[in-house]
């Protein structure tokens, strides 16, 4: 299978994420939309870093991975506590910074 | 004599300052400790400047001496030190020695009033200022006892600071004796120009030598000596700076006799004493002597016409002063000094006294509400006496000898000058009289209320008019006696330069006819006053613009206060300070706040509001970046 296949889906389930980020007022969704984003990198890097035949990608992969677990562990920590200050998880409804 | 001597006679005084007017809070449970604290210091000064006048006249050299630098820089240099010769001890005499009865004095008058510890400080810290102003070996630290002392008259005057007519009359003198120290600071810089230096010992070598003449000419120095003389019309409370000196009489009556008569006022006479080199070579002084005589004529006609004690006191002070510039004026420096020293006793004594009638009279101080107070109040009567008899010039008392003096100066330089001053002499003597004919005899007028707790004030307070009134009386004679070849003369002679002009006339013939002429005054006024009271109502229009201090009050204040207040009030209040400066800063602010009030809109507080913007800029990047390169 050719590089396009790959990078096709990647870009696929990248504009998926960002719209689901975009349109979805869950924040455990919006959450789960930005780690199908990040995801959708992965699976460029991957690719890429086969078809060039090369680790650099595969590399930064685990340094992605890591970073979207440290991010789950704090994003979900803030949920947490967000919903316990406002007993809602609509980013809608979490608006104190407006100016 | 030694510098150090000259160092423990100046911190004395600022040692009292310092333990009034720091520990006074616990001072304030004994008052007499305060008071004796005050004095003692003063009395400290006063020994060490007997010791310095004795030693200067066993004939030891004048010191002048550096004790440090002050303040340094490429091309000046400012020394803090000390010049005492004939001139100065003989005024160290006088504030230390008058200062220390006034001190005294106060320890009785003040009794009981609130700020009696402040009182005391103040008195000290004027003392001190006084000191530096006479001990400075140049320009600029008698500058500085110049401010000092203006600082401490501001604080006395106001001292009572709960009244509104007190807290007036202290920024009125602040005020216009800063018109008058402006000129000072003005003289200053002129002679530095020219010098390059205020040291007086270097800028008189400097103005006597040939090449200065050559380079600068006379002109320098006439603008110079005219500048410092309007410093001395401020702080002496000459024509047309006068008007403080009267409103400064809501002070504490000791304080008036100190300040306001027997030392501060005369320090400008003490300046053109000092620099009587300069206005020598300038020919300066006629200008001096014609504001002099003119302000002793117009005082003395404002003090005609006064029933208030105290007022009557500062017209006499203000018109004795013109005196003293009129005897520098024309050139008889030692007796312009002469009669400051007489002046400062019997004027102070004069003073004492009134504050001795309002202890008694329960601050009363106009005169049509007294009457008959000889009997009730024979020590004050009596130096009260001694004092009016001395300033009227009756024959061998004090201010008989050094008035002649300045007056037989006066005929040598100009007759119509003398003329004016024997015309003021004949006032003199004649307002005086009449204080003392409506005060002290005839009728009782005194309010019932008041009546019965008329009496002698305390020893504390009788003791030392006491001792004023022998000098009062005395010092004339002893110190002037044979005119201008009298001892003060003598002990002078090396401070001051010869006079322009030879005095001139039979002395004996010039003693006869101010006799006359003071007595005469006094007959006047006992053929006017001896039972008759002052009426209430102007009698004539004379009497009335007299009355009314000829009006000069409402005319600095309609021509000079109402156009400054106005203009303050108007264009720098209203337009300048509110239109424009508020109004810079304040459209500044606007605009800040314009432009973050339309930015604001951009905080929507929706997060997806700002991805979609993050994203909308990362697609614009791209495309910029897939597109157009």
């Amino acid at each position: 299978m050719s590089l396009e296949y790959y990078l096709v889906l990647s870009a696929l389930l990248f504009t998926i994420g960002v719209i689901g980020v975009l349109i979805r007022r869950n924040a455990i969704i919006i959450f789960m939309c930005i780690e199908l984003m990040l995801n959708a990198a992965n699976l460029a890097f991957v690719a890429i870093s086969r078809s060039l035949g090369e680790a650099t990608g595969q590399v930064f992969v685990f340094f992605v991975m890591t970073v979207a677990a440290a991010e789950v562990a704090i994003g979900l920590a803030i949920i947490v506590s967000v919903f316990k200050h406002r007993q809602t998880v609509n980013v809608d409804e979490v608006n104190s910074l407006k100016g | 004599m030694t510098i150090e001597l000259i160092v423990v006679l100046l911190v004395a005084p600022l040692v009292g300052f310092l333990l009034n007017g720091l520990l006074g809070k616990w001072l304030k449970g004994s008052e007499q400790l305060s008071g004796w604290i005050g004095s003692l210091a003063v009395l400290v000064s006063f020994v060490c400047s007997i010791i310095a006048f004795a030693s200067l006249h066993g004939g030891a050299a004048p010191l002048d001496e550096t004790l440090y630098e002050w303040i340094t820089g490429e091309s000046f240099a400012f020394n803090i030190g000390f010049r005492v010769d004939a001139l100065t001890s003989v005024m160290l005499l006088v504030i230390t020695g008058v200062g220390f009865l006034i001190h005294v004095y106060s320890i009785g008058y003040m009794h009981g009033d609130e700020g009696y510890t402040r009182y005391f400080a103040y008195l000290n810290l004027f003392v001190f200022a006084m000191l530096i102003l006479v001990l400075g070996n140049n320009y600029l630290m008698m500058f500085v006892g110049w401010e000092g002392v203006g600082l401490c008259s501001y604080l006395l005057i106001g001292f009572w600071y709960e009244k509104q007519t007190a807290t007036d009359a202290g920024k009125k003198a602040f005020v216009v004796n800063r018109i008058g120290d402006f000129g000072f600071l003005l003289g200053m810089f002129t002679l530095f120009a020219a010098f390059g230096t205020l040291d007086f010992a270097s800028i008189f070598e400097a103005a006597e030598a040939d090449n200065f003449q050559k380079i600068f000419g006379a002109s320098t120095l006439a603008i110079a000596t005219l500048l410092l003389f309007v410093g001395a019309i401020g702080k002496s409370a000459q024509i047309p700076l006068y008007v403080w000196l009267p409103d400064a009489m809501e002070g504490p009556t000791p304080v008036s006799a100190l300040i306001h008569a027997a030392t501060m006022v005369t320090a400008g006479v003490y300046m053109i004493a000092r620099s009587a080199v300069l206005y020598n070579i300038a020919h300066t002084g006629e200008v001096v002597a014609w504001i002099g005589v003119l302000t002793a004529f117009f005082a003395a006609t404002i003090a005609l016409t006064q029933n208030d004690i105290k007022r009557i006191l500062a017209y006499s002070t203000v018109s004795q002063l013109g005196y003293m510039f009129l005897g520098v004026g024309v050139g008889a420096y030692a007796s312009g000094i002469f009669h400051l020293v007489t002046h400062a006793f019997f004027k102070g004594l004069m003073f004492l006294t009134a504050g001795s009638v309002m202890h008694a009279m329960a601050n009363e101080l106009d005169m049509r509400k007294m009457g008959g107070l000889k009997a009730k109040m024979p020590v004050t009567h009596w130096t009260f006496l001694v004092g009016a008899l001395a300033i009227a010039g009756f024959p061998f008392l004090s201010g008989f000898w050094s008035k002649d003096e300045i007056l037989h100066s006066a005929w040598g330089s100009s007759p119509i000058i003398y003329v004016i001053g024997l015309v003021t002499a004949f006032l003199t003597a004649f307002y005086m009289f009449r204080l003392i004919f409506v005060t002290f005899y005839g009728e009782s007028r005194v309010e019932p209320g008041v009546d019965s707790h008329l009496h002698e004030s305390p020893p504390i307070m009788w003791v030392p008019l006491a001792l004023l009134a022998i000098p009062s009386a005395l010092i004339g004679l002893f110190l002037g006696w044979g005119g201008h070849d009298s001892w003060f003369h003598h002990f002078t002679k090396n401070v001051f330069p010869e006079a322009h002009h030879d005095a001139s006339g039979n002395m004996i013939l010039f003693m006869v006819i101010s006799s006359v002429v003071g007595l005469a005054g006094i007959a006047f006024a006992w053929s006017r006053y001896r039972e008759r009271t002052p009426s209430d109502e102007p009698t004539s229009a004379l009497h009335t613009l007299l009355a009314n201090k000829y009006y000069v009050d409402e005319v600095y204040n309609a021509l000079i206060v109402q156009p400054i207040k106005n203009g303050s009030h108007y264009l720098l209040w209203r337009i300048v300070d509110n239109g424009i400066i508020d109004g810079i800063v304040n459209s500044i602010g606007a605009i800040i706040r314009f432009i973050g009030g339309t930015l604001r809109r951009l905080q929507t507080g929706l997060v997806q509001a700002y991805i979609v913007s993050m994203v909308l800029g990362i697609v614009l990047f791209l495309a910029y970046y897939l597109f157009f390169t």
